[in-house]
């Protein structure tokens, strides 16, 4: 069983097979204007080699170091140390304005759009600071792809639809386009359906088509991580199911995150769970030990529906 | 209960009626706006009823009523617009562009937005003022009696550009210029904000560049209502008289601008377009001005009506443009 990060405040929670995170003392009181404490800066010096995945071939793909993150004057997030191995799935829970969407736009830099936003920390993808300031975002977004909660297919064909990110970066050969088209839609699971009417308009699609129309044409980007904003939100329970397939697909090649508010769905396809509250990351584990045994009195408080 | 139902329901009544009067105002409001509108463009059109013709749009200005025509008018009006357009445009536009799109929020930038919406209220000839001061003198700059001719010689002809501009139709244009440009960037932006930020979150995610989203997905969807709101501007242009009335357009003159009556004299003769821009011109709404301070009855009462026509044809066919590149334009949009 390989680990995600920990920033473990016990360094006794080292036991193995249970290295959940364990932001205790600031958390525990639920004191909001605690900024991060100096606690927890020490320790993640000294826990930090012994939480990263350390069996399986599965290397680190993402690496997230001390970060803060400031709308303006409000943080947002304290203190996250986490890694995703790579080809699983993390699935990011916690209440409503936790923080868990806002850290996951950290991670293909989506954030920096927003004005007055800051960032503290580094953000490692395969060992590169992706808040480095060499780093070219237009570059980094192609590789780390990401879904949003409301599909958004664009005003365009189901063709264009997917060949836009193809597009961006100078394919234009029709066959070689054609081609991706095709096996991002077969990836997406949704070649069959769709097939025949390439040159209609997205939009005309029913919602689980237009959401998993969005996630084919983040694969046609050939992206190493998939970012997924509460992909099944706003979905039935077929399409959800469908959706929840499809990840559980994908993982065999990519790198998932994904921001849930249904445990059930966290449960059902993610490796690993993170679990945020009044951004900070309380806990996080490998989804089934984080469900069913969380050493936090508050993931345990969450899970169990007793908040949030 | 059945008390307090009673209650609820005696005023029922009185508030129907209420209801029913403010229908009555709405439509009477209407009614009124149509009953002006039909009695302004019947009297117009029954005066100038056989005035306009063929001859009349064909023929310049002449001291006999009967003979008189719009040509130098209409064809200056055209040039006018289409100058107009060329500047207005790609400044409003890319204005509107980086206000919305590029820029963050600051103290500058709130500032620009707010004297945006001053400079769209500023009547028209204060703008001619500026226009005289600008382009048609630039600030004296270049003293003497004789205007300065500036020669650049280009591959078939060369092009002279007289300095200061003078009451040449590229000073016309760029005042008009900057009369409409408030209204433009304003207009523009309204459609800029109007596209909904998930299709521009969603292309910079899928890793394009600033200029891919605006040129693919931002554009496309904001184009009617950019074009319609630029549509709409020129069409207020080409009704102005103030400023261009500052800015010197020609009370009389029997010239079309560059000499060009028609597509045969661009083939034949392409360097006049060059001319176009600095030549003296007049358009529609000064040739109409200035018929109605003619003596003769006939130029006040007829050709006046006969001008009024045309322009009102030309601001119909614009307007009818503006419907037609919305309604193209949404359809070539998939939603």
């Amino acid at each position: 069983m390989n680990q995600p990060s920990q920033n473990s405040t016990k360094p006794e929670s080292d036991s193995p097979g249970l290295k959940q995170s364990a932001p205790l003392e600031e958390t525990a009181n639920n004191d909001e204007s605690t900024n991060a404490s100096p606690k927890r800066s020490l320790v993640s010096g000294s826990n930090f080699d012994r939480s990263k995945p350390d069996n399986k071939n599965a290397s680190t793909m993402i690496d997230v170091r001390d970060v803060n993150f400031y709308y303006g004057d409000v943080q947002a997030l304290f203190n996250v140390n986490l890694t995703v191995p790579e080809k699983s799935v993390m699935a990011l829970i916690g209440p409503s304005g936790c923080g868990k969407s806002t850290f996951l736009r950290t991670l293909n830099r989506m954030n920096d759009i927003i004005d007055g936003t800051r960032v503290e920390g580094t953000i490692k993808l395969e060992n590169q600071n992706i808040y480095d300031p060499t780093i070219d975002v237009v570059a980094l977004r192609s590789r780390v792809g990401m879904v949003f909660q409301k599909s958004t297919p664009f005003p365009k064909s189901i063709f264009d639809n997917i060949a836009f990110g193809p597009r961006l970066s100078g394919t234009t050969s029709k066959s070689k386009l054609t081609e991706i088209v095709e096996r991002s839609l077969q990836q997406a699971a949704l070649w069959d359906e769709v097939k025949d009417r390439l040159s209609d308009s997205a939009m005309a699609l029913s919602g689980g088509q237009q959401q998993r129309l969005c996630i084919a044409r983040t694969l046609a980007t050939n992206p190493e991580v998939i970012l997924m904003d509460e992909p099944a939100s706003a979905l039935d329970p077929a399409s959800t199911a469908r959706i929840e397939d499809l990840i559980f697909e994908l993982r065999k090649q990519y790198t998932i995150v994904i921001v849930t508010h249904n445990m059930q769905q966290a449960a059902r396809v993610s490796q690993y769970t993170a679990f945020f509250y009044q951004g900070r990351l309380i806990e996080v584990g490998p989804t089934k030990e984080l469900f069913t045994n969380p050493t936090e009195k508050q993931t345990e408080d969450y899970i169990t529906g007793r908040f949030g | 209960m059945s008390n307090n139902r009673g209650e609820f329901n005696s005023k029922i009544n009185s508030r129907h009626r209420t209801s029913k009067l403010f229908e009555l105002f709405c439509l009477s409001a209407v009614l009124l706006a149509l009953v002006v509108l039909c009695v302004l463009l019947f009297s117009v059109i029954s005066k100038a009823w056989g005035w306009v013709d063929v001859d009349f749009l064909t023929s310049h200005h002449s001291r006999k009523p009967e003979d008189a025509g719009i040509k130098a008018a209409l064809w200056g009006s055209l040039w006018l617009i289409l100058l107009t357009g060329l500047f207005s445009i790609p400044i409003g536009v890319g204005a509107a562009l980086y206000l919305e799109e590029y820029s963050r929020k600051n103290r500058l930038t709130t500032f620009i937005q707010v004297n945006l919406s001053n400079l769209a209220g500023v009547p028209s000839i204060v703008y001619g003022i500026l226009g005289l001061t600008v382009f048609a003198r630039m600030f004296d700059m270049f003293p003497g009696e004789q205007q300065s001719v500036m020669t650049i010689s280009l591959l078939i002809t060369d092009l002279s550009i007289p300095l200061p501009f003078g009451p040449t139709l590229i000073t016309g244009a760029m005042t008009l210029s900057l009369l409409i440009l408030p209204v433009v960037i304003i207009s523009s932006q309204e459609s800029l904000r109007s596209v909904p930020p998930s299709l521009r979150h969603a292309s910079l995610a899928l890793g394009a560049t600033e200029w891919q989203t605006i040129r693919s997905q931002v554009l496309p969807a904001a184009l009617p209502g950019i074009a319609t709101g630029v549509i709409l501007s020129l069409s207020r242009a080409i009704g102005e008289t103030a400023p261009l009335l500052m800015v010197g357009a020609a009370s009389f003159i029997t010239a079309t601008p560059g000499g060009i009556d028609g597509m045969g004299d661009i083939l034949t003769n392409p360097g006049s377009l060059l001319e176009v821009p600095f030549s003296k011109y007049t358009c529609m709404p000064m040739q109409i001005y200035n018929w109605v301070k003619f003596a003769k009855v006939e130029f006040q009462e007829y050709v006046t009506s006969a001008g009024i026509v045309v322009l009102l044809g030309v601001l119909l066919l614009m307007n009818a443009t503006a419907v037609y590149i919305r309604m193209r334009f949404q359809n070539k949009i998939q939603w």
